[in-house]
């Protein structure tokens, strides 16, 4: 056996080193492509997304909502539309207007149906993602070993101009920001912004909100009137979106869109972590569900029991354990039915009952139920459908 | 902090323990029941209406 002792590995007609050694044992790859890679030290490479459903696969909600003038949840599973102190009002959709070659099949698009060109101080329009801190423990934050994380993604947009995203550690109240520039109108660009590690306080590791990630789409002067806030500080709202150019809301031509979101650790964004739907579907499960009936299928809630004369009931197992105990919603107090092969009852009110990360009781209100009969619960229309939400 | 328009809340019983079990609520002109957990959003966001001093949770019906 020998030993070659270099300090640069360099191909010959290459003007700089692929592979520079230093005297700790430590090797520097130069290279945009390492090839061949089976394992790291015997193991699976593993999972670089800390964002889920970042190719906007998911829509369990809707696929496009028309008319939104508030905030929540809407289309794309995971990802919340934000909007404070404005008039405008968005049209959002799971697109399939996708980055030619990429791999992707959707993307968020927000468009601008009615515009409010007076941008109040105190307006903001943003798209989140949030993270439990029990999943950010990796990332070392309040320790002199914090990581820098990556935020890659791909960007279309009607308006050129500058953005602003905001990381917000929301058990410290502290935040970091950085800009992006679209440059061409109407065109798909990818993005990449590497934000240090914090090394002043840490992520709670529980299943609560840590961490927010911000896109800005307008804000008004409460939120730039400052320095922005480009290394970790305690949160000044001032200092967030400094810097920002473009208002969404200030024309009907404005539109955003985008897909390929991806938080990984470290100061390299590599390509985007493509998940199965099946994969995907239940991470985001974790934090909301829904059973809608289709065409006559998909109906069927549970077998269910008469509690009284006035309600039935059942059990339903969640698709996952959930983030934490659920709130349950329904289309109609009256979109489910108890019954037997000779007997229906037509609920008229939905309750929950002991709801849990795992289960969760259902109880519908009717009249002529029996006692301690069996029943068959389920949607009674197309259309109709139940939701369990633990989202952030 | 959710922004959320809730127009209604009363709490409702456990058929076991005949304690509070969850809060009947209409939240964005959507009836929802709502956990008793303060991890969960929407009950978060009941306590802090309640606090503020906008919202009152009715009692449960016996």
């Amino acid at each position: 056996m020998s030993t070659l002792k270099v300090t640069n590995l360099q191909h010959a007609s290459s003007g700089s080193a692929s592979i520079t050694l230093d005297s700790a044992g430590t090797a520097s790859f130069n290279s945009k492509d390492v090839s061949g890679i089976a394992s790291i030290n015997g193991g699976q490479i593993g999972v670089a997304n800390l964002v889920q459903n970042g190719a906007m696969t998911v829509a369990q909600r809707a696929t496009s909502v028309t008319s939104v003038s508030t905030e929540g949840y809407k289309t794309v599973d995971r990802f919340k539309w934000t909007m404070d102190t404005t008039s405008s009002v968005y049209t959002l959709t799971q697109s399939t207007d996708v980055p030619s070659g990429q791999g992707f099949a959707n993307s968020f698009k927000a468009e601008t149906t009615t515009a409010d060109a007076s941008l109040d101080a105190n307006c903001q329009v943003r798209f989140e993602h949030r993270f439990e801190g029990q999943d950010l423990q990796q990332l070392a934050k309040g320790t002199s070993n914090a990581k820098s994380v990556t935020l890659s993604f791909w960007v279309k947009a009607f308006q050129t101009g500058t953005y602003v995203i905001n990381l917000q550690d929301t058990d410290n109240s502290r935040l970091i920001a950085a800009t992006y520039t679209v440059d061409t109108s109407a065109t798909w660009e990818y993005k990449t912004v590497t934000f240090t590690g914090d090394t002043t306080g840490a992520f709670t590791n529980d299943n609560n909100l840590s961490l927010v990630i911000h896109w800005y789409l307008s804000a008004g002067s409460t939120y730039t009137s400052g320095t922005l806030a480009t290394s970790w500080e305690s949160l000044t709202n001032a200092n967030r979106a400094v810097g920002q150019t473009v208002d969404i809301a200030d024309s009907t031509s404005n539109y955003w869109a985008i897909t390929g979101v991806q938080l990984e650790v470290g100061s390299q964004a590599t390509p985007f972590e493509h998940r199965p739907y099946g994969d995907e579907l239940a991470r985001c499960q974790r934090y909301y569900w829904r059973q809608e009936r289709t065409s006559g299928t998909n109906g069927y809630v549970g077998t269910a029991s008469g509690w009284s004369t006035t309600e039935i009931f059942t059990i339903v197992r969640h698709p996952t354990t959930m983030r934490a105990s659920p709130s349950l919603s329904y289309s109609a107090s009256n979109a489910l039915t108890g019954a037997t092969n000779l007997d229906s009852r037509l609920g008229s009110a939905i309750t929950s009952g002991q709801p849990g990360t795992d289960n969760i009781l259902i109880y519908i209100d009717v009249s002529g139920a029996t006692e301690g009969k069996a029943y068959t619960m389920y949607l009674n229309n197309d259309g109709n459908w139940i939701a369990c939400d633990a989202e952030l | 902090m959710d922004k959320m328009n809730i127009t209604s809340a009363q709490y409702v019983l456990s058929k076991f323990s005949n304690e509070n079990d969850i809060i009947k609520a209409t939240i964005d002109g959507v009836e929802v029941s709502v956990p008793l957990d303060p991890s969960n959003r929407h009950y978060a966001e009941i306590l802090r209406q309640v606090e503020a001093g906008t919202l009152t949770i009715a009692e449960a019906a016996q």
